[in-house]
């Protein structure tokens, strides 16, 4: 495609690595050539880089399908993930799912970014369940005023909770944030 | 599309011209400001065609065809012919088209403001321009000190002014008066000299090399540079000034070579090029108004300006 058409979030293959188009800043004196700086993550591993091009080049575009699939376990620094309607097994390393990694829970589901056959991303629902494993319990006091505390649940990810929350409980996160949101069941 | 998504769109739309319409009345303002700026100086406003049937040749801008005829790029080749035709003080502001330039600071319509005066040079042009920025602030902004994006900016004058060829010599290590290379120039121009620029007060690059000038006057003491300047302000490029070329040879010379440039299939503006004949000397400059109205607005991208751009950034 001609470089005029590649826009913000435009997939495009450079030497065979997908990257996505994460902003095209368009410069250009007025009697002068047209240049257009991007920015492109590679969608193999996350990684940013700055490239410039001028008017008139042409570059190769791509695209990336949506696939769900469920969450199986995690081995060595890859998880793995399985469409369930296939059987098959794909993994993803742990650089590219970053944060994400904090959230995936056995079994769960979630929408995978498909490259051809390889799934080189993923996307969390907004919100999951996740159990509580490890936390204080609090103590009684007089005042009404909410207090904080930290909480250990089931992926091993570590978030700040209310102080009525307690080991059992299921409690609602915004993966976007990572924040704790509302108890959803009271354990034991 | 459902009805629902349609009718999100349209209060999408609604929401956004409802959130842009302090910026519209400014550039209101901008326009009628402007208007009393010309006519105090004796300027008369003129309007010339959109849909025309010759074009200036240039490599880097690419014109809308319309069924035999372009769309205007720029008012330039009509107004030099009014001003062939004697008329003095001049302006106009008007849509142009420029395929292909879309972003922060592009729409492919835009407005320039475009103003020509007989007898004068590019000097006089930025007197002009100086003196246009600073009652427009003073009388929209209420001070010479505008926030543009969270830069101060001060308005005031003299303006700060920089030849282009030691700005070259200094941020890209090289003389583009001395040897031309187009494609080196625009990357230095665009990537170095502009970003070295300061952001705290208009700046004026001064003297152009020849071939980066296609209608401009070459210096008498110097003709590898041509009396061109350019003013930014935050680095945004906002006005192009000229000492006019008004020999129609030469300008028929440095149109056939652009011309090859390009690949050849452009015909010649030959009524334009006929018209120089009588062209006085004289000084002429283009302004951006959408982007002299963002930074009025501190408006990040150009679409806060327009009511209707062209698609998205």
């Amino acid at each position: 495609m001609d470089v005029g058409e590649v826009k913000k979030n435009t997939k495009v293959l450079i030497r065979g690595v997908p990257h996505n188009v994460e902003s095209v800043d368009f410069v250009k004196p007025g009697k002068g050539r047209a240049i257009y700086r991007m920015k492109l993550r590679n969608l193999f591993d996350g990684s940013l880089a700055d490239i410039t091009y001028h008017s008139g080049d042409e570059l190769e575009g791509t695209e990336v399908t949506p696939q769900e699939m469920q969450y199986l376990y995690s081995d060595e620094g890859s998880y793995i993930f399985m469409n369930t309607e296939t059987f098959e097994q794909q993994a993803v390393g742990k650089d590219i799912l970053g944060d994400k990694a904090n959230f995936l829970k056995e079994g769960m589901m979630v929408q995978t970014t498909m490259f051809e056959d390889r799934a080189i991303d993923i996307t969390l629902p907004i919100f999951v369940e996740l159990k509580v494993v490890q936390t204080e319990v609090a103590l009684k006091t007089a005042t009404a005023a909410p207090q904080g505390k930290s909480a250990i649940l089931e992926t091993g990810y570590t978030v700040e909770v209310p102080s009525f929350v307690r080991e059992g409980d299921v409690i609602k996160i915004d993966t976007r944030s990572g924040a704790y949101v509302e108890r959803v069941e009271t354990g034991k | 599309m459902s009805r629902g998504l349609r009718r999100e769109s349209r209060v999408d739309e609604r929401g956004r011209l409802h959130q842009i319409r302090p910026n519209l009345e400014k550039r209101e303002l901008v326009y009628q400001n402007t208007r009393l700026f010309f006519k105090e100086k004796g300027f008369m406003e003129v309007e010339t065609p959109v849909l025309t049937p010759e074009l200036i040749p240039e490599s880097e801008i690419m014109p809308f065809r319309a069924d035999g005829y372009f769309l205007a790029t720029s008012p330039e080749i009509y107004m030099k012919r009014l001003l062939a035709a004697g008329y003095q003080r001049i302006f106009q502001i008007s849509h142009v088209f420029r395929k292909k330039e879309r972003g922060r600071y592009h729409n492919p319509e835009f407005t320039l403001l475009e103003w020509y005066r007989a007898g004068g040079n590019y000097r006089d042009m930025l007197n002009d321009t100086g003196e246009l920025v600073l009652s427009l602030a003073l009388n929209i902004a209420g001070s010479a000190k505008i926030t543009y994006q969270g830069e101060a900016i001060d308005l005031s004058l003299p303006w700060a002014e920089f030849s282009l060829p030691e700005l070259f010599q200094e941020v890209a290590g090289w003389d583009p008066s001395l040897s031309y290379d187009a494609l080196r120039f625009d990357d230095d121009l665009a990537l170095k000299a502009i970003p070295a620029l300061p952001k705290d007060k208009p700046s004026v690059l001064i003297d152009y090399p020849a071939p980066a000038a296609l209608l401009a006057h070459l210096k008498n003491d110097n003709p590898a540079l041509a009396e061109r300047a350019e003013v930014f302000i935050g680095q945004i490029e906002i006005a192009n000034a000229y000492s006019e070329l008004t020999n129609p040879e030469e300008q028929r010379r440095r149109f056939l070579e652009e011309i090859t440039r390009m690949g050849g299939g452009v015909a010649l503006p030959q009524k334009f090029i006929d018209s120089l004949s009588y062209l006085p000397a004289s000084g002429g400059i283009a302004l951006g108004m959408d982007r002299l109205v963002m930074l009025f607005c501190d408006a990040a991208t150009i679409d806060e300006v327009i009511a209707f751009p062209l698609g998205n950034i």
